[in-house]
């Protein structure tokens, strides 16, 4: 049936509990009551990020989009839009997303956005496998099954993809030594833990696109050679693991997973692993103890995974955002990854804006952004008018950018070249009404909370910082804090046992630099400028 | 037993659900997780079986339950509400929804209210820091929460 | 087992080594080093705290770690493989700093009162802290604090001295195959629990104190008996009686300095006497007792049909570990009691009679090498007597505190006997302390009883030894009787596997829980390690060949106590005292 309209609606669990089912409800009531319903058809939709209000409704051929629709919005949209033609101005994307607004008209609206990974989300039914097979899905599947296995990873290899998850590993290199591991049995697992605070593009993905994902893990399960995959979402997104669970199902009954795929020589099935709420389990061999349902600790490393992973047979892990990536490189070649982003660094990034800035959300864009860029004409700048104290990258782990640092162009290697990390591109604003001790504090609470507890480092050292950090706020701070301080946080950085212990102290060490005054005036005369810190002690003095 | 029921009926439903998971392997967590949706919690008596049908140490299960936060070893309120504390919600006012919370339910953080209705937890970020400050009643997330915004939430469940 | 040790020499020998450069000397070491076996291989000494040899490395204390050249992160040296080519600096100012505040950071969660811990003196963290210099704790906040565990009655824990260092749940896991423990909680809040959470009395654990040998600090002792024994001793009603196991006296001499290996028997006696017991016997005897009721029933099931192989049952750990996870191997297992038990059931029951004095005016102490029999003598199964058979036990390190606590030391004693009767001993009884022994000393006396001849050779080497499974064909006239013995619970394990699966099937096996057998128990003084454990054994063989009597059934004491008491090895009266029976237990 050829359907003149299609408008798609936001179902996710945000839109859900900001009422996006009745919005639904009453939009096929009024589109069956304006007899519209041979000419127009809904269809549920992922999450689009971008700061977008939850839910919205995108109308289509037209590109037009409203957002946030309630209830009693919707008969309007019916009659004037869809039955008259005339989009309904006043309610085109809200007053809070100014800036976006002309860019929710067209396609692609921001100059800077590519979107490779988000290619669908938002623009599919992430519940059709028919919408994803429209959009060129499991095409790249089909092409790698007439390949070698060296050829379809020399395709990625060559297209200069490096992981997503934070550590940047070159994901061709990854999966060849997974292929050349000997052993028969292999595996692929995808990370979809993402727990570093502040991202959630893995979610979008996941549940905007999930056959994007099942589709890159088959592809990367022929590369390397193993019969199963394994995805391991977080507890915390129930909605992604639906999705997931739909597109399992689907693309098993249309034979794209299971027996003799595409009648190649080849058979894959996806299963779905659940997190239960622990930071750690996102470290990559933390994650394969998880699955082998044992405690989150990580793993004594050499052997790597692509040696010894899952119960000990050679693993591929990778990124949800990085698997993303990689159907659309085996269509497109290496050569157009490559012409996107940097030269040392190619494809794109998505960013997720969180924090002090005008519009949250997330966006897609070419490596090598600049933070300027991402945090004024992306994100609409600092909420209120105030000024940049810090953005932190990539999750407290990544690192700690200050305000002369935004015109560095974010891209791996750039970041790392000033000491700072583009880790898994979260983009956590604070804005300058914050003190700097109580947001350092925050960062450290967070790996108190996370840290697995198995070295003296990272289980003793957390709970000694976060202890100082929080007498430096009661005004009970001590000369020579500081000083403990970076003992603490260079000791934690050098002897810890995984990344998280290693990463933890960086945005405390960062800042103790860059904000030392304000530190030293918390300890040495127990004021805090930004009023944040209750600084007891003083005010009794003072009444005294 | 700490569930009510029967201590039978109570294992035949534990068989279920590892029923379940008879062709995975090493399903203990996936097993946890549906007992602690059915009970909320996961009553010691049923750890105890869970590890002797999967062949898995107790003590071993012990460490694994009280490692994930997702994991509850006492009996919990009927609604876990899990307010994100981290930095992103943190800027943007996690401080007052907890306080807010710990107002409207009477209770600290930790505690479970008198009814029984309602647990409240501390946890990290929840991966909905576009809506931040946010938090989690059971399986769902909810987010731009304004005091007035988690009244109604909380309106939901009384 | 032998098998393998030759496969891994075949191993090495091809092995490629590696060249290193350890603070600026060039040293080859086996390419699968890692770079602590690479520094001691050079001498050079690395600080370690949760390392422990024989168990899989952890890397989780840091206390270890080295520089090395292009890794801007410090390594932990017993986690790090060498490479080619790589330079490694030990005790640069960057190493020594973090070794010493990861040693601080421990110290601040830990209570700093040395002067009222049992460990005190023989602890690896107050070492640590000598040795590495550290005279003020930089760092202070929050201890983690739990209540003291003594639910058990062999194992107290005070977990506010636990590092985390996780020896002991490697030990119970990996030596012992136990699992009784693991890691619980998270962070900062993680702490050592047993099953399910629940105290350790209530748990699978079976006692055998491995893992306090085996922790660095003073979380982990025995349940101590100190005070009740005093208390006995300064009882003018109690007639205290002790007996002393066959290990003992070959380590109590190492408290007192005395070289590792020494065979203090004589010198023991003494010290002991002093303490005030009316009586000291020998667990020796009950040892060659156990030989004449055990060899009766393994030749009566061996000749008559009964249920092979039979299972030794002197280690009261083993037992334990059978109720849990062997049930359907309770047939097997002999129903012999104990020696601890046989003297405790002789003493309350004979003695008493011959001394004239009533069971319940009876207090028997023992001195064992093992925490299990302080919960074997509470057993319901062992009152043979009316009474509890035997009251008290004391580990060897209780000993030595008792001993200490009087002033006296034990190097400087004279050589004095034990009392008559229950102190008269032989050699076979001797190796009962050492893996094999109670193999040893049976098949000695089964082979003469069944053929009615004498051995030629009494020395029985194939069950000699640290091997954890160890095999013989004994041709007892014609038929060949398999033997196997395995020592530490991980390794008999291995054993009863393939018996239970049919893959073997043998006549007689022996069954020890701790490596090494009873010179290796939970009890024995600290250090314990395998290179201790193998001078004890050394020892062990060296009191057997002291004797002039070597063979349980040639002991005069015993046959007196069968003529004038017990009457028929296995009858009525020797079933009722020295025998028993097991339950079985959850397996969790
Ligand atoms: C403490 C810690 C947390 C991590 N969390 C995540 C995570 O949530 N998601 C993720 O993809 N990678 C995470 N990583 C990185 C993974 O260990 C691993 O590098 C990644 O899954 C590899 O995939 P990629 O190569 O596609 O990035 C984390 C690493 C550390 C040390
Ligand atoms: S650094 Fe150490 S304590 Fe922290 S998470 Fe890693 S292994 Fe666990
Ligand atoms: S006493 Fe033995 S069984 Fe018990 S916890 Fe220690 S090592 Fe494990
Ligand atoms: S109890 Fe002892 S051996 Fe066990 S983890 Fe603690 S310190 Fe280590
Ligand atoms: S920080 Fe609160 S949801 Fe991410
Ligand atoms: S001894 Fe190496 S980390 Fe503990």
């Amino acid at each position: 049936m050829f359907y003149r309209a299609h408008v798609l609606i936001e179902m996710t669990s945000n839109s859900i509990h900001l009422g996006a089912s009745q919005v639904k409800e009453r939009l096929e009531r009024e589109i069956a009551q304006a007899g519209l319903s041979n000419e127009v058809k809904v269809l549920e939709t992922g999450p689009l990020g971008r700061g977008v209000p939850s839910p919205f409704l995108m109308i289509y051929p037209d590109n037009i989009m409203y957002a946030p629709v309630t209830v009693s919005e919707v008969r309007e949209i019916v009659s004037e839009h869809l039955l008259k033609g005339r989009p309904v101005e006043r309610l085109i994307v809200s007053e809070t997303a100014p800036a976006l607004k002309e860019g929710y008209f067209r396609p692609s609206p921001l100059a800077k956005e590519k979107r490779v990974v988000l290619r669908n989300s938002g623009l599919i039914d992430p519940g059709s496998i028919e919408d994803y097979i429209a959009q060129d899905g499991y095409q790249a599947l089909g092409k790698v099954l007439s390949m070698s296995r060296q050829e379809a990873i020399n395709i990625v290899k060559d297209s200069g993809l490096v992981g997503r998850g934070g550590a940047g590993f070159p994901t061709g290199l990854k999966l060849e030594f997974t292929m050349k591991a000997p052993g028969e049995e292999k595996y692929v697992v995808c990370n979809a833990d993402e727990g570093e605070q502040g991202t959630f593009k893995d979610r979008l993905i996941l549940e905007g696109d999930p056959h994007s994902i099942v589709e890159a893990m088959a592809i990367c399960g022929y590369a390397v050679g193993a019969g199963e995959g394994y995805i391991y979402i977080r507890a915390e997104y129930p909605e992604s693991i639906r999705a997931v669970e739909k597109a399992i199902e689907s693309a098993t009954d249309t034979g794209l997973l299971g027996d003799g795929i595409l009648g190649a020589d080849f058979s894959f099935q996806v299963k779905i692993r659940q997190g239960a709420g622990a930071y750690i389990c996102g470290e990559e061999t933390s994650l394969l103890e998880s699955i082998e349902g044992k405690r989150g600790e990580p793993r004594i490393k050499p052997p790597y995974p692509p040696q010894a992973g899952l119960w000990g047979k050679p693993t591929a892990i990778n990124n949800v955002e990085t698997l993303a990536n990689i159907p659309p490189i085996i269509l497109n070649g290496a050569d157009w990854y490559k012409s996107i982003g940097t030269p040392t660094c190619p494809g794109t990034k998505v960013f997720t804006l969180t924090g002090n800035v005008n519009m949250l959300g997330l966006i897609e864009v070419p490596m090598g952004i600049t933070l300027r860029e991402l945090l004024y004409d992306v994100g609409g700048g600092i909420r209120g008018g105030r000024q940049m104290k810090v953005v932190q990258t990539g999750g407290p782990s990544g690192g700690t950018m200050t305000p002369d640092m935004l015109d560095v162009p974010m891209a791996f290697d750039t970041l790392a070249q000033f000491n700072s990390a583009l880790g898994s591109g979260a983009l956590t604003v604070v804005d300058d009404t914050h003190c700097i001790v109580d947001v350092v504090k925050n960062f450290c609470e967070f790996f108190l909370h996370e840290s697995c507890g198995k070295c003296t480092p990272c289980r003793i050292g957390n709970k000694r910082i976060v202890e100082i950090l929080d007498r430096m706020q009661r005004g009970r701070g001590r000369p020579g804090d500081l000083d403990l301080l970076r003992i603490l946080g260079e000791n934690m950085k050098t002897t810890s046992f995984c990344g998280l212990g290693q990463a933890a102290p960086n945005p405390l060490m960062k800042c103790l630099d860059y904000f030392q005054e304000e530190f030293e005036k918390h300890v040495t005369e127990h004021l805090c400028d930004c009023q944040v810190c209750e600084m007891k002690p003083k005010r009794k003095e003072v009444g005294v | 037993m700490e569930a009510v029921k029967g201590e039978n009926l109570v294992f035949s439903e534990v068989d279920e659900i590892l029923e379940k998971y008879q062709n995975e392997r090493t399903p203990l967590l996936a097993v946890l997780q549906d007992v602690s949706r059915k009970w909320g919690y996961l009553p010691r008596d049923v750890m105890g079986y869970v590890a002797k049908k999967l062949d898995v140490p107790s003590a071993q299960v012990w460490g694994a339950a009280t490692f994930y936060s997702f994991f509850e070893t006492e009996p919990v309120g009927q609604y876990m509400v899990r307010v994100c504390k981290s930095a992103p919600c943190h800027v943007l006012g996690a401080v007052n929804v907890l306080g807010t919370l710990q107002r409207e339910l009477g209770i600290q953080v930790g505690d479970t209210s008198r009814d029984g209705k309602f647990t409240l937890q501390a946890t990290s970020c929840l991966g909905v820091c576009g809506v931040a400050p946010a938090m989690m009643v059971n399986d769902i997330t909810y987010g731009n929460l304004t005091e007035e915004r988690i009244r109604e939430v909380l309106a939901l469940y009384e | 087992m032998a098998k393998v040790a030759a496969e891994v020499n075949r191993k090495d020998e091809q092995e490629n080594v590696a060249t290193l450069y350890l603070d600026g000397r060039e040293i080859q070491v086996p390419a699968s080093s890692s770079v602590l076996e690479a520094c001691k291989s050079a001498g050079i000494h690395i600080p370690t705290l949760c390392h422990m040899d024989g168990l899989t490395p952890y890397g989780g204390c840091r206390i270890c770690v080295v520089e090395i050249e292009g890794q801007p992160t410090l390594a932990a040296a017993c986690v790090t493989p060498v490479r080619e080519g790589m330079k490694i600096q030990t005790s640069s100012k960057k190493v020594r700093e973090a070794r010493k505040a990861n040693l601080e950071l421990l110290l601040s969660n830990h209570p700093l009162d040395c002067q009222l811990c049992d460990r005190n003196q023989f602890c690896e963290l107050q070492d640590l802290a000598y040795e590495l210099g550290v005279r003020k704790i930089r760092f202070e906040g929050e201890q983690q604090h739990h209540e003291v565990d003594i639910s058990s009655p062999s194992v107290k824990r005070d977990l506010d001295r636990c590092i985390l260092c996780g020896r002991c749940i490697r030990t119970c896991s990996e030596i012992q195959s136990v699992f009784a423990i693991d890691f619980a909680n998270r962070g900062f809040e993680s702490y050592i629990s047993p099953s399910l959470g629940l105290p350790l009395g209530e748990s699978v654990c079976i006692n055998c104190g491995q893992c306090i040998h085996a922790c660095p600090t003073g979380a982990l002792s025995e349940v101590e008996h100190v005070e009740k024994v005093w208390d006995a001793l300064n009882d003018p009603e109690k007639t205290v009686v002790l007996q002393t196991a066959p290990a003992i006296r070959v380590s109590i001499g190492e408290p007192f300095g005395m070289p590792q290996g020494t065979i203090s028997t004589g010198k023991m006696v003494a010290a002991l006497r002093r303490l005030g017991f009316d009586y000291i016997f020998d667990t020796n005897f009950s040892a060659d007792l156990t030989i004449i009721e055990e060899g009766t029933e393994f030749i009566t099931r061996l000749t008559q049909g009964g249920v092979l192989p039979l299972i030794t049952s002197c280690s009261p750990g083993w037992i334990k570990f059978m109720e849990h996870f062997y049930p359907e191997l309770m047939e097997n297992v002999s129903t012999c009691k104990s020696p601890q038990q046989m003297l405790g059931a002789v003493v309350k029951t004979y003695f008493a009679q011959k001394i004239g004095v009533e069971a319940k005016d009876i207090v028997m102490a023992s001195i064992m090498p093992c925490t299990a029999k302080k919960y074997e003598c509470q057993r319901d199964e062992m009152r043979a007597s009316g009474y509890q058979d035997v009251d008290y036990t004391l580990t060897t390190r209780e000993a030595a505190r008792m001993l200490r606590e009087k002033g006296i030391n034990l190097a400087e004693m004279p050589e004095e006997d034990f009392d008559e009767p229950l102190g008269l001993s032989t050699g076979a009884a001797a190796v009962f302390g050492a893996t094999g022994g109670v193999m040893e000393a049976a098949l000695r006396t089964v082979y003469e009883k069944v053929t009615g001849e004498t051995l030629p050779k009494l020395d029985f080497m194939d069950v000699r030894g640290m091997d954890g499974v160890k095999e013989a064909i004994v041709d007892v006239k014609g038929t060949p009787v398999r033997v196997a013995v395995a020592h530490g619970l991980g390794n008999a394990r291995t054993l009863l596997d393939t018996v239970r699966a049919g893959e073997v099937t043998y006549h007689f096996i022996e069954i020890m829980a701790c490596p090494g057998g009873c010179i290796g128990g939970g009890g024995q003084p600290i250090p314990t390690n395998l290179d201790i454990r193998m001078k004890r054994i050394e020892a062990i063989y060296n009191v057997d060949k002291s004797f002039p009597v070597r063979k349980s059934h040639e002991n005069p004491a015993i046959q007196k106590l069968y003529e004038d008491f017990l009457g028929e090895p296995n009858g009525e009266k020797a079933h009722h005292l020295l025998h028993t029976h097991y339950s079985c237990r959850e397996k969790m």
